[in-house]
């Protein structure tokens, strides 16, 4: 099962286990991570799952969406790594995926 | 107020990154033992957040469905599709409970809360004391009181389980008939057109959306519909579900008929407040409470579905949301209130999922007396904003996820947008955001 490595903004890691065909933020909020809330369910309406995808994953986990950046227009900290993670599907070509939380999820 | 006095207070140790545990002291309270009714999200959120928040003592959570808390929405979109699974539905694993000390109680009914003596009666005559008490007893969905209602084939939607009794007959080439056009009743329509059923509204009210969006909306999600081929019959008045093994048609009040295999309602809810009237809470629409969520009693507090409070960034008008934010949001005020902290509010929020449009709305639209549109409806991505004189109260927003965070950053912080600046589609919402006062 791929495993994915969320980095809290305290520098905390979570290595997790997410099953291939589930979100990044399913995975995280299955497992209590701190600092993703998530609180509309992955229906890409509330902007509390927002995640820095690591550099070196960046081409794997692909671009926004157009809904997904007029999402995140409006989240705080937003970077060029910003993503929200409801809409990053776990593969097999993500294990190992490295996110880190922002600050204003702390 | 709750009585003074010091409540057991467990650091949670792994959100501070320590890895022991001690025990501090805190005020208000000798709160040892937390009963929670209810096991929907409002309830299971109020569980774990009260854990989140320090609470070591007892929490009892009594749940009348057999899964552990699950998310509702998806339930009439893709759980009802058969794209997700019940384990996926799931708010936290089920295994969170234990790992929790979180009593869960499930499928078991409270039937009896004394208040005088602190204690809940459940199915089988045992009796449970508490501290503080949450009532979260969500909805029943409004019964069609009509002839062969009772028949297999015609359905309510509330739960899982009215979804899995559903899915059988959902299926290419079915005839179903929707009796009511809320967003349950559209978003089961367009899940029905998506899976090729063959699909009837039947609504009293003169629109869609009757209650909860403006003409305008209505008029649009109306037109949607229609071009994926759902046929409506609006001012339509059901007056019996006929067949005599299951359903074969809807009897209309005017006398005609629509042939159907499969009827399924969406006409309302009413707050389950059985147990708060018979303790004597006080109802206003729903189970009354103040800002904190605590009703009439001050060891009683009520959330989600079934509670009425006031509303913050609506001059503090009493209102009973049915939504996931309020779920949230009532879990995280009871659970501050008992626990002695403090807790903001956030504006209203919902969302609607219907074929490729995505409809999320910030704020009450109630008591609207100017709607202005940015965006072309014909270009399937617009926002209606509702203004009430110069103020902003309200965004239905469809396929345009900047103007419902924009609108919703607005209204929290209590700022307005010029109408004429809002209609200005030319100018990014962001911006507009940044300069509004």
């Amino acid at each position: 099962m791929p495993k994915i490595t969320y980095i809290e903004h305290s520098g905390k890691e979570h290595v997790i286990e997410a099953p291939a065909g589930q979100t990044v933020m399913e995975a995280a909020v299955k497992h209590a991570v701190p600092g993703i809330d998530a609180d509309c369910g992955g229906a890409c309406a509330c902007a509390t799952c927002h995640v820095y995808v690591d550099d070196a994953w960046l081409a794997k986990t692909g671009e926004a969406s157009s809904m997904e950046q007029s999402m995140l227009d409006f989240a705080n900290d937003v970077t060029d790594n910003s993503r929200l993670s409801c809409q990053i599907k776990v593969s097999d070509a993500l294990d190992g995926l490295v996110v880190r939380l922002p600050k204003s999820q702390h | 107020m709750l009585a003074q006095g010091a409540i057991r207070f467990k650091a949670r140790l792994r959100m501070c990154g320590i890895g022991s545990k001690h025990t501090l002291r805190m005020t208000p309270g000798d709160i040892n033992r937390i009963i929670i009714i209810g096991a929907g999200q409002a309830g299971g959120e109020a569980a774990l957040r009260l854990r989140q928040g320090g609470f070591s003592g007892d929490i009892t959570l009594i749940g009348e469905e057999t899964a552990p808390p699950y998310q509702r929405p998806p339930l009439s979109k893709k759980y009802l599709a058969g794209e997700m699974d019940l384990e996926r539905l799931l708010l936290r694993p089920a295994s969170v409970y234990a790992d929790e000390t979180i009593a869960l109680l499930s499928p078991v009914r409270a039937v009896w809360i004394d208040r005088a003596n602190k204690r809940v009666r459940i199915e089988g005559g045992r009796e449970l004391a508490y501290d503080a008490l949450i009532l979260a007893t969500g909805t029943r969905p409004r019964q069609l009181t009509l002839v062969g209602a009772d028949l297999p084939g015609a359905h309510l939607f509330r739960t899982a389980a009215d979804a899995d009794a559903i899915r059988p007959g959902f299926v290419s080439g079915a005839r179903l008939v929707v009796i009511g056009a809320g967003y349950i009743g559209l978003e089961v329509a367009a899940m029905a057109r998506q899976k090729g059923l063959d699909v009837t509204v039947l609504e009293a009210a003169a629109r869609p959306l009757a209650r909860v969006t403006s003409p305008e909306v209505s008029g649009f999600f109306l037109d949607e519909h229609t071009a994926q081929g759902v046929r409506f019959l609006l001012g339509g008045q059901p007056a019996l579900i006929k067949g005599k093994e299951r359903v074969t048609g809807v009897g209309l009040a005017d006398g005609g008929e629509i042939p159907a295999d499969l009827v399924i309602a969406g006409i309302g809810v009413n707050p389950e407040i059985t147990l708060a009237q018979q303790c004597g809470l006080r109802i206003d629409n729903g189970v009354a409470t103040d800002a904190s969520c605590r009703t009439s009693d001050p060891s009683v507090f009520a959330i989600g579905d079934c509670a009425a409070r006031p509303m913050a960034h609506y001059e503090n008008r009493m209102s009973r949301l049915e939504s996931v934010h309020n779920a949230i949001e009532g879990a995280k005020l009871a659970a501050a209130a008992i626990l002695g902290q403090t807790q903001s509010v956030e504006t209203p929020w919902f969302w609607s999922d219907q074929y490729d449009l995505k409809l999320q709305i910030a704020g009450l639209f109630q008591g609207y007396d100017r709607m202005v549109l940015r965006g072309d409806m014909a270009d399937r991505a617009f926002a209606a904003f509702y203004y009430r004189g110069e103020k902003l109260i309200a965004v239905d927003a469809v396929n345009r996820p900047g103007e419902y965070l924009g609108a919703k950053m607005l209204i929290q912080s209590g700022r307005s947008l010029a109408p004429d600046l809002i209609a200005d589609i030319s100018r990014p919402m962001k911006e507009l955001v940044a300069a509004a006062n």
